[in-house]
């Protein structure tokens, strides 16, 4: 018999029942994140069936998706989009409070993405089931647990029993091995992927991130990496923990100390595929033939290394239909196109080193007049951060936008977005069509990409503004 | 309750049609579940398409309450959202050559069924127009007239829950008594 994936084993460790041909397992959920967005139908089905929510010790809520990134006005009222996102917003902070739901509400310093404050916090642990309204909640498996994107009504069945019906699904292991090029990053890596096996090549899987370039990285390279794995259609993406993991979670406020720590410690330590573990699929992926990536159609499978042209639709019907939207043509160069703006933020890159590298191109440059760049920390935390790095005063003396913290382009719903027809080069996660507003065309790309654009107004290869230092 | 459904066909010759198409995000400030259908495909319902036809013309809510589009189907986002704005504009089923796992698991919560079929069936009816199609959920068969009876995959579980209108959280709810026991190990 083979051994356990580290999927399998927290898997196993999380049924409450196996499943059998009749019926799903039942998982149960070690840590429920909610947002404003797809929770309130949850708790008002809760409501209707006057039923409690079983363990809000085990919820975690924020604000962040319909919140706006502009401060309070002069007559103290927040700048939201509408009335109906105000009330959405309102509706979260009742439900939270009816049920005692530890809300990172306005004020909070812990306030932010959904997917930047969990691990910030250390609510994020390695052998966790982890599940959100919110399909970005792969993220979380770069600790090392199992965490994936639910509807609102599994919002409702986790509240009313801290459990979910499941089917197991299958696995997959990606192999990148041997080092990233310099200007390369987990956002290439992650785009490249998709580029590799497709925008459904995950489909119905958990994949592991496995190789010595995943061991490489840094813990936020490794959440940029999980991140973006529904983009290839998976369930799940997950990094078996580490030193690099432990050292991150140590001394997190709602990490364990003490001796729980070195009792969770030796937990986490056997938290690995085993060696003779079996997947449903295997990958290999070689870091160095890996190049700073973009996006160029209305899917993040869509991707083309920057120094390259458009690839043809090939009389493939939806592709043509995509390079229309995008107003480009095949064989086309992706450098040297005109952008419009810039978007540098969200739970892909969101964070305080994507901000560092953003900085780093960014610093005594200038952003090209007219590419409009809009700079969004992933939280509170990130955005305290930054400024006591004087990272934002590089971002304003470029002539960026530095904001306040939430999903903002990223998701658009919140009155941040591109006009129809604007080329954007975003980084966050989903350039399908109007995701940034109405004909806005995305490209998607990593921080250090987007802010070499934003300096050239065009797309570029962010190597040529890399310090010799910096490599 | 629901054993059967009979309904025209309605092509949606687009692959990788994702959630931010079905439902468009600006749309999801809403705190409820209903109302969404006249937002569903927002942008597409408005906008000439790459061939310069409005891909929604000539769809007639009271006729087809069957979906058929290209591959992956519902990728994207996981909001519950997308399947809600489907059955309120009239659909009852999708049916798709893969369908995302997220947007499949809310069909099924909601009542609309996502019908996978292999490449050759899904092509027969996206180039012969509306088709009058026989689903029957019990036997997992999609009647094709002029070309054959095709079966697609359904766990017994959620055939059970479609069929006879189980609502899946009063089934977790009976399972309260193995809950605690597992809190308490």
């Amino acid at each position: 018999m083979s051994g356990q994936s580290l999927f399998e084993k927290i898997w196993q460790r999380h049924l409450v029942s196996a499943e059998t041909p009749q019926a799903p397992a039942v998982l149960y959920i070690d840590l429920h994140l909610l947002h404003e967005v797809t929770s309130p139908q949850a708790f008002a089905e809760l409501e209707r069936r006057g039923l409690a929510v079983r363990r809000p010790d085990r919820c975690l809520a924020t604000i962040d998706h319909s919140t706006p990134t502009l401060p309070a006005g002069s007559d103290g009222r927040l700048p939201y989009v509408s009335a109906e996102a105000e009330a959405q917003v309102e509706t979260l902070y009742q439900n939270c409070r009816a049920h005692n739901i530890r809300l990172c509400g306005w004020g909070d310093p812990h306030r932010g993405i959904v997917h930047v404050i969990g691990p910030e916090l250390g609510a994020t642990r390695p052998g966790m089931t982890i599940v959100c309204g919110d399909s970005h909640t792969s993220t979380h498996g770069a600790f090392g647990a199992l965490a994936f994107g639910i509807g609102t009504t599994e919002v409702g069945h986790v509240l009313a029993t801290q459990c979910l019906l499941q089917r197991k699904p299958g696995t997959m292991r990606i192999d990148i091995d041997g080092d990233l090029p310099a200007g390369v990053g987990a956002k290439d890596v992650i785009l490249h992927i998709i580029g590799a096996i497709g925008v459904d090549g995950g489909t119905g899987k958990v994949i592991e991130y496995a190789g010595s370039a995943v061991r490489n990285m840094s813990m936020e390279a490794r959440m940029t990496l999980c991140n973006m794995s529904i983009e290839c259609g998976a369930r799940a993406g997950m990094v078996a923990p580490d030193e690099v993991t432990f050292d991150y979670l140590k001394g997190r406020p709602l990490a364990p100390g003490g001796d729980a720590w070195d009792q969770y410690l030796l937990e986490w330590k056997a938290l690995h595929s085993d060696s003779d573990a079996s997947f449903d699929e295997v990958v290999c992926i070689n870091a160095a033939d890996i190049q700073p990536t973009v996006t160029y159609g209305t899917h993040p499978g869509m991707t083309v290394a920057v120094r390259d042209s458009v690839p043809a639709a090939n009389g493939n019907a939806s592709d043509a239909k995509a390079l229309k939207y995008m107003g480009v043509e095949g064989g086309q160069a992706m450098q040297d196109m005109p952008v419009d703006v810039v978007f540098i933020g969200s739970c892909t890159n969101g964070r305080i080193s994507d901000l560092r590298q953003a900085a780093s191109v960014l610093k005594n440059r200038r952003i090209k007049p007219g590419t409009r760049t809009l700079i969004v920390p992933g939280s509170e935390q990130v955005k305290r951060q930054a400024e006591a790095e004087g990272l934002d005063r590089i971002f304003i003396q470029a002539g960026a936008e530095w904001r306040e913290p939430g999903c903002s382009m990223c998701i658009a719903m919140n009155g941040d977005l591109a006009a129809a027809g604007e080329r954007v080069v975003s980084t966050s996660n989903r350039n399908f069509e109007g995701r940034q507003g109405r004909g806005a065309r995305t490209m998607l790309a990593s921080p250090l990409t987007a802010a070499a654009c934003a300096v050239s107004g065009r797309i570029s290869d962010p190597r040529q503004f890399l310090d010799s230092d910096d490599d | 309750m629901t054993k059967h459904i009979d309904s025209l066909s309605f092509n949606l010759p687009i692959d990788n049609v994702d959630t931010d198409q079905i439902i468009p995000a600006q749309f999801l400030t809403t705190t409820e579940r209903r109302g969404l259908g006249q937002y569903c495909f927002y942008h597409w319902r408005q906008e000439p398409a790459a061939n310069d036809e409005r891909l929604f013309s000539g769809f007639d809510p009271a006729r087809h309450r069957i979906l058929v589009a290209g591959a992956n189907f519902g990728c994207g986002s996981s909001r519950e959202h997308a399947p809600w704005a489907l059955l309120d504009m009239g659909f009852r089923a999708v049916i798709s050559t893969r369908i995302a796992d997220i947007f499949r698991s809310n069909a099924l919560k909601n009542g609309l069924l996502p019908v996978v079929l292999d490449a050759e069936a899904v092509d027969f009816l996206l180039q012969h127009g509306q088709t009058a199609l026989s689903i029957d959920i019990a036997a997992r068969t999609v009647d094709i007239p002029g070309y054959r009876t095709v079966s697609f995959p359904l766990d017994a579980f959620s055939a059970y829950c479609l069929i006879e209108g189980i609502d899946t959280l009063d089934f977790l709810l009976s399972k309260q008594d193995l809950i605690t026991r597992f809190e308490a190990r």
